[in-house]
């Protein structure tokens, strides 16, 4: 192969017209195989899965805490309004509203050159903010998963006598989990592309591992073409799991 | 028992209680009659406290449960409600739906709750549905389970929240004939029902409400063959 390769490339240096599938196979050859590239990329993958999944568990903790948060206060009863859980609610609604209002490049660039100026673990700034981006987007998802269940779920739960915590967490919480489902597989897909924007502040994933790689041969086309790829890949695999997962939850649904 | 004073609530602008006052004896079987958003749901549900009254007080076993220093969870304990839609939950096996609660609140140990429920279960006839899951049941059966459920946390009292409305006509008989059992058997109920004969037979007490008082109340007797208000005549003379 490695022949082949050097004999056709020295070739198209040369200025020759090569037949298609010869220069595939050298630019193949080149963006993958010459010097084990494969790796890097391979690198990129597994930095990129790990971010994903260190911003998503943060992204999830600070989403059910942000949601509890806002549905707790507004469903006290009525002359029993609780002044610390006001204050942290206001917390709460300032910080969705400034996530879902600004947009994850700028918040990565303030990140990265304001808040953590000092810092050079690129790839850690990168996933504290993608995972704090993301919280906004899945508190308001439960939110909106917990406030569509039937109010009547809840009531009953509360005229048997459980406290509140206990028919959130045997009642509420487990059917809107199954509900909101589809929409939180929806976020943690846009979660793992946006990985990608770390790049912009040299965080180490896939894109980065390739525009290194172009970098070097000039050649733009294979690279970016097999990480999108690669990305369909993670994502066809993602979403499959998440099916699963459906199918499992959707039992008590037999009739 | 449940002792209610200048009771009122009002949605917004829109009084749906006005000034009620009305007192329920152990034993007691009061059926609540009335035309729909007469405010006989929101009277139930301020019972419990579902809903919190504009004004005035309820005062269960000697504790005031407006005050909001009383732990309402306690009080709900001791009050058991089934409603129009059931509201079991789809989640947990019938089983499930009836112990959780007695276990959680540490009223009953799990052998014990399930050991109850499965009594109960046979008295109303599901004892082979204990591991299926609600959506599997028919509506009759459903509330069944729901009053089952409610009664596995031995209440006192029962509200009713026009328990048979959302049933097909043809299982109506069955729900109401756990209810029947449930009266002879001297439990406390308050029940919110268009089922005019139901509340002729059970009730010890009928109430009439329309917008937002009572308008008219006696046995089932007095409200029935000699009805004196005119909207109550009225009422009577379109549903029966």
């Amino acid at each position: 192969m490695e022949e082949y390769y050097l004999l056709w490339q020295s070739q198209m240096i040369a200025g020759e017209e090569l037949p298609f599938w010869q220069e595939f196979f050298v630019k193949f050859y080149q963006a993958f195989i010459e010097s084990d590239r494969w790796l890097q990329y391979l690198e990129g993958v597994q930095t990129t899965l790990i971010v994903t999944a260190m911003a998503l568990c943060m992204g999830v903790i600070i989403g059910i805490l942000v949601a509890i948060v806002r549905t707790a206060h507004d469903q006290q009863r009525v002359g029993k309004h609780n002044p610390i859980l006001g204050v942290i609610n206001a917390i709460c609604k300032v910080y969705v509203t400034v996530i879902r209002g600004t947009p994850m490049m700028v918040q990565l660039l303030i990140m990265c050159f304001v808040i953590f100026s000092k810092s050079r673990e690129f790839t850690m700034i990168g996933t504290l903010t993608l995972g704090i981006n993301s919280g906004a987007y899945v508190a308001e998802i439960i939110r909106g998963g917990l406030m569509a269940l039937d109010p009547g779920q809840a009531e009953a739960g509360r005229s048997l006598g459980l406290n509140y915590v206990d028919t959130m967490r045997f009642i509420v919480i487990p059917q809107a989990f199954k509900a909101i489902l589809p929409s939180l597989g929806n976020e943690f897909i846009i979660l793992l592309k946006d990985t990608s924007l770390i790049t912009v502040i040299g965080g180490k994933e896939l894109v980065y591992a390739a525009q290194g790689i172009y970098g070097r041969t000039y050649e733009q086309m294979f690279p970016l073409i097999g990480v999108a790829c690669i990305y369909l890949v993670l994502v066809m695999i993602f979403s499959a799991l998440l099916n699963l997962l459906e199918r499992r939850l959707r039992q008590s649904d037999r009739r | 028992m449940i002792d209610v004073k200048n009771l009122s609530k009002s949605f917004g602008d829109h009084l749906v209680l006005n000034d009620i006052s009305e007192h329920i004896y152990p034993g007691d079987k009061v059926v609540i009659i009335g035309p729909s958003g007469s405010g006989k749901s929101t009277f139930l549900r301020c019972l419990n406290l579902m809903e919190n009254p504009s004004a005035g007080s309820i005062v269960f076993d000697g504790v005031d449960i407006t005050d909001t220093k009383v732990n309402i969870d306690q009080i709900r304990r001791q009050m058991g409600m089934v409603f129009q839609h059931f509201n079991l939950f789809p989640n947990m096996t019938i089983l499930k739906n009836i112990t959780l609660a007695p276990i959680r609140t540490k009223l009953m140990t799990k052998a014990e709750a399930e050991e109850k429920a499965m009594q109960l279960l046979k008295r109303v006839g599901l004892e082979e549905k204990a591991n299926a899951y609600p959506n599997q049941l028919s509506g009759g059966q459903k509330q069944r389970i729901a009053i089952v459920r409610a009664l596995a946390m031995n209440p006192k009292v029962m509200l009713f929240d026009e328990p048979t409305s959302a049933l097909d006509p043809e299982m109506v008989g069955e729900v109401l004939s756990v209810m029947k059992e449930l009266a002879e058997e001297g439990m406390t109920m308050v029940v919110v029902t268009h089922e005019m004969g139901f509340a002729r037979e059970v009730g010890n007490r009928v109430l009439f409400m329309d917008e937002g008082k009572v308008v008219e109340q006696g046995t089932p007797e007095e409200v029935f063959d000699h009805p004196q208000h005119p909207r109550l005549q009225d009422f009577l003379s379109k549903v029966l």
